[in-house]
C-alpha cells in the first residue's frame, strides 16, 4: 500500500445561484477587474489515503465525494490531482 | 404518544422540541442521543433546530451518518413521522428523506425574525389542523436556509402538493420581498412522497405562546398528536 495525497475541488453547480461568488464577483468589478464575468466559491479538500495504485486512490476518493464530501444536488466536484504522499 | 428528540453535539433548540411536547401536548418526550441505536418505542422522531457538528462541511451532511440516524432513517422508510425543523430539514435533506438541499442565504446573512407563511397542504399528519390558503407567524433564525432542488424535483414537489409552507408578504402572496433566504418558488417547507416525513426552516416549537409573540406553531403539534390518535382507534 502506497499513500497518496487527493486534491479535490467542489464547487457549486453552474445555474444554482452561488451569492458568495457573486459577493467576491462584485467586489472585483469595483477594485477595476471589469474583465470578471463569473466568480463561484467552493472548497478545497485534502485527503490522504492508502491505495495499492493512485487509479485506486482515485476511484475511492470519487466514493468518498458521491457520499459525503460533494451534495449531489448542488455541486460538482473534480479530483485535481493525486499524488505520492 | 411518546416523542423522540434527537440531540446532535450542537443541537440548540432540543429544549424547546420536547417543551412542545411535554408540557404543551402533555405527551411523553425522551431525547435520542446521537450515538445511540435506540429510538426506545417513540410514536414520532423530531430532529431539531441548531448547528450539529458544527455545520462542519454543509448543514447537516455529518450529523446524516450519525447512528441514532440510520434508525431514523429506517422508522422514516417503515412510515414512522419525522418532523425536521431548520437543521433537522437539512438533515433530512442530507439524509434522502427530502429531496433538496438548504443552502446558504441569498442575503449572505442569517435572519432571525418571525416569519409569514402560508399553509398549502393540510393533508398531512402534521398540518391537518390548519386550514388550506391559512396565514401563520412563525419564526426563522438561519443562515443556510434557501430551499434549492432541480426543475423536475420542483415540478414534482408542486404537482403532488408537497410543498407544506411558503413565505408570503402581508397580502398572502409568495412575493420576492417576502422570500427571506432566496428559496425557490418561496418554500419554507416540504413532505416527502409518502407525506410521513415534514422539513421546515421556521420554528413551530418557537410559537407556542403568546409572550412569545405567536401561537400559531400550536396547530402543528396538535396535527401530530391527531394523527397518532385517529392511528390508535383505527
Amino acid at each position: 500500500m502506497t499513500r497518496f495525497r487527493c486534491a479535490i475541488h467542489i464547487v457549486p453547480r453552474r445555474g444554482i445561484l452561488d451569492p458568495q461568488g457573486k459577493a467576491v464577483a462584485d467586489a472585483l468589478h469595483s477594485l477595476g477587474f471589469a474583465d470578471v464575468s463569473d466568480v463561484r466559491v467552493g472548497r478545497h479538500v485534502i485527503v490522504e489515503t492508502e491505495a495499492t495504485t493512485a487509479d485506486a486512490a482515485r476511484a475511492r476518493v470519487t466514493a468518498m465525494c458521491e457520499k459525503l464530501l460533494a451534495n449531489p444536488v448542488t455541486e460538482d466536484f473534480e479530483i485535481a490531482s493525486v499524488e505520492h504522499a | 404518544m411518546k416523542a423522540g428528540i434527537v440531540r446532535f453535539p450542537g443541537s440548540n433548540c432540543d429544549e424547546d422540541a420536547f417543551h412542545a411536547i411535554a408540557d404543551h401536548l402533555g405527551q411523553d418526550a425522551v431525547y435520542l442521543w446521537h450515538k445511540d441505536h435506540d429510538l426506545q418505542n417513540v410514536d414520532v422522531v423530531i430532529l431539531p433546530g441548531g448547528f450539529s457538528y458544527g455545520d462542519y462541511l454543509r448543514a447537516g451532511a455529518i450529523a446524516r451518518f450519525s447512528p441514532i440516524m440510520q434508525e431514523v432513517i429506517a422508522f422514516a422508510k417503515r412510515g414512522g413521522p419525522v418532523l425536521g425543523i431548520c437543521n433537522g430539514f437539512q438533515i433530512a435533506c442530507e439524509a434522502g428523506l427530502l429531496p433538496g438541499a438548504l443552502l446558504r442565504n441569498a442575503s449572505l446573512r442569517f435572519v432571525s425574525a418571525p416569519a409569514r407563511l402560508r399553509v398549502e397542504s393540510i393533508a398531512t399528519r402534521f398540518t391537518s389542523q390548519y386550514h388550506i390558503g391559512q396565514v401563520i407567524s412563525i419564526p426563522v433564525a438561519h443562515g443556510d436556509g434557501r430551499f434549492t432542488a432541480d426543475a423536475d424535483t420542483l415540478a414534482r414537489l408542486e404537482g403532488d402538493g408537497r410543498v407544506v409552507f411558503r413565505y408570503v408578504d402581508a397580502d398572502g402572496e409568495s412575493s420576492a420581498s417576502a422570500n427571506p433566504n432566496g428559496s425557490l418558488r418561496n418554500i419554507a417547507g416540504i413532505v416527502n412522497a409518502d407525506r410521513n416525513v415534514l422539513g421546515m426552516m421556521p420554528h413551530p416549537e418557537r410559537a407556542l405562546d403568546v409572550t412569545l409573540g405567536s401561537t400559531d406553531g400550536v396547530p402543528l403539534f396538535a396535527s401530530i398528536l391527531e394523527s397518532m390518535l385517529a392511528e390508535v382507534k383505527a
